[in-house]
């Protein structure tokens, strides 16, 4: 079977997808090394291990089944009619990627890209459950993730799902767009950290009797300074191949996405940093890179549709938000995210996707679904933050239940978190049997109050 | 009180789906969508709320 997806690649279009696509497992690399960063040296290789885990569980999860519950724009899927409109809500691809031409077509290309992405969404929630979680339970809920949460809405956003046809069925826009991926792989992945970090609950020592949180500083400065140079890379490429491959964008008007992913991120830094200097005194380092890895995943969803102008805004707008969301969640919301990954793409996620139906101006087609490429005429862009609207209530009606009930029911089925002793020994030698830092004296946890 | 913090994100996620499907007109349609946002801003709150950990618990 060939499938034959909405995006039609001239050969060096296909080169430049695949050039794109192999710069995605840097964005990997980069959040291992940041939420590696901001950990204890306790549990340094413990989480770049469950990093790699993760990545692997992730692949190899996706190729049996979600791959099969996701599809290509264009592909079988299973249709429900509501209201006399056909409502496109899962995939029919066969398992095993059974019946995809591995041979350089857009479908396949799709396919070896949601390889990565799949695994990008599933190292998030690491950085919020860091610490104490155990790597065979974060392999069991990177299944899950891999395996349903993630191909369900990648299908509704990316495969011409209901949501794609929200423009075609409903005259909302040009349906829900997200090209670069804000909601399908930030927010999605954000919502799994949310939900492992009410499960596990804070690390130990983290709050004191009276509820007071302390401060526990993250072990490497320059692994999260550099792990944000390499999600850059990543992002660019993830960014580059999102919009070519699901909205239909030209590669040569890629130029776009670079310049917008870059100014995003970089004024996101720009303005935490800023922040911080005035509240603290100084900038501080790990929120700055928060903040730049806010405004990559806040840019993600209209990289391809907004003036650079409206990127930048966007990218303030998450670096603003950030270090706010971060402190709340952890001063009155007893939320204990080592690696700020709730506010860094959950919330970042959820901005760049209201961002887009603010300040996205689209080409008179875009290919997230089938149905568009032959509609005539093409669809404007009134309604379009309607169906922006439309994709977040999906991610926090359908998403979030249902990655925090599967985490759940395994959190009953076999307890998530690592023993007392464990966290406190800490998870290098307690689950790996050795220490990152052999030589080195590291330190307790006499920088705690109690 | 996590069940139906579940519940009304399940809720106002059904009342976003309703508004698209029944309501024609612009405006009341998107006000029917961003109460199904409220509604589930409500049910996130109370899992935060149904989360908040006793003082000390892993102490």
């Amino acid at each position: 079977m060939n499938l034959s997806p909405g995006a039609v690649l001239s050969e060096s279009g296909a080169v430049f997808v695949t050039v794109s696509i192999l710069l995605i497992p840097l964005a990997m690399a980069g959040l291992a090394l940041i939420n590696s960063g901001l950990g204890r040296a306790r549990n340094a290789t413990h989480m770049v291990m469950a990093s790699l885990c993760v990545v692997a569980v992730a692949a190899g999860i996706y190729f049996v089944c979600g791959f099969s519950f996701e599809g290509v724009i264009g592909g079988p899927a299973h249709t429900v009619s509501i209201g006399g409109k056909p409502w496109n809500w899962l995939g029919a691809q066969l398992l095993f990627f059974r019946g995809l031409d591995l041979n350089g077509s857009p479908a396949s290309l799709a396919a070896w890209m949601q390889l990565f992405c799949v695994g990008l969404a599933a190292l998030i929630p690491l950085g919020a459950a860091a610490e104490r979680w155990r790597l065979g339970a974060i392999c069991t809920s990177t299944a899950v993730l891999a395996g349903i949460t993630y191909p369900l809405f990648a299908h509704w956003a990316w495969a011409g799902g209901w949501l794609a046809q929200l423009g075609v069925n409903y005259g909302l826009g040009h349906g829900f767009v997200d090209a670069g991926g804000s909601g399908v792989i930030q927010t999605v992945g954000g919502l799994a950290a949310l939900s492992m970090a009410w499960i596990v609950g804070p690390r130990r020592g983290k709050y004191t009797q009276e509820g007071m949180p302390s401060a526990i500083p993250g072990h490497h400065g320059v692994f999260v300074i550099f792990g944000c140079w390499l999600a850059w890379i990543g992002w660019l490429g993830l960014n580059s191949a999102g919009a070519v491959l699901f909205s239909g964008l030209a590669p040569a008007r890629t130029v776009l996405v670079g310049v917008n992913t870059t100014l995003g991120a970089g004024s996101a830094a720009l303005m935490t940093a800023l922040v911080t200097r005035m509240r603290f005194g100084r900038p501080d380092a790990s929120l700055t890179a928060n903040g730049w890895v806010a405004g990559l995943a806040a840019g993600s969803g209209g990289c391809a549709f907004v003036a650079p102008a409206a990127a930048v805004l966007t990218g303030l707008i998450a670096g603003l938000v950030v270090p706010f969301v971060i402190e709340n969640l952890e001063l009155r919301l007893a939320i204990d995210d080592p690696g700020g990954a709730i506010s860094v793409h959950a919330v970042g996620g959820i901005w760049g996707l209201v961002a887009t139906g603010i300040f996205g101006r689209f080409p008179a087609v875009i290919v997230n679904n089938a149905d568009s490429l032959a509609r005539t005429p093409p669809p404007g862009d009134s309604g379009q933050w309607v169906a922006q609207i439309v994709g977040v209530a999906s991610l926090l009606g359908v998403v979030l239940p249902l990655t925090y009930g599967f985490n759940w029911v395994l959190n009953r089925w076999s307890p998530q978190r690592v023993s007392a002793e464990g966290e406190r020994q800490g998870l290098d030698l307690h689950e790996l049997g050795a220490g990152a830092y052999p030589e080195f004296l590291t330190h307790g946890d006499e920088f705690l109050q109690h | 009180m996590k069940i139906a913090a579940l519940f009304l994100l399940l809720a106002g996620w059904l009342l976003v789906l309703a508004a698209v499907v029944l309501l024609r007109t612009p405006a009341p349609q998107a006000a029917f969508v961003l109460a199904g946002l409220g509604v589930e801003a409500l049910g996130v709150g109370l899992l935060f709320r149904s989360h908040a950990a006793p003082h000390g618990r892993h102490e």
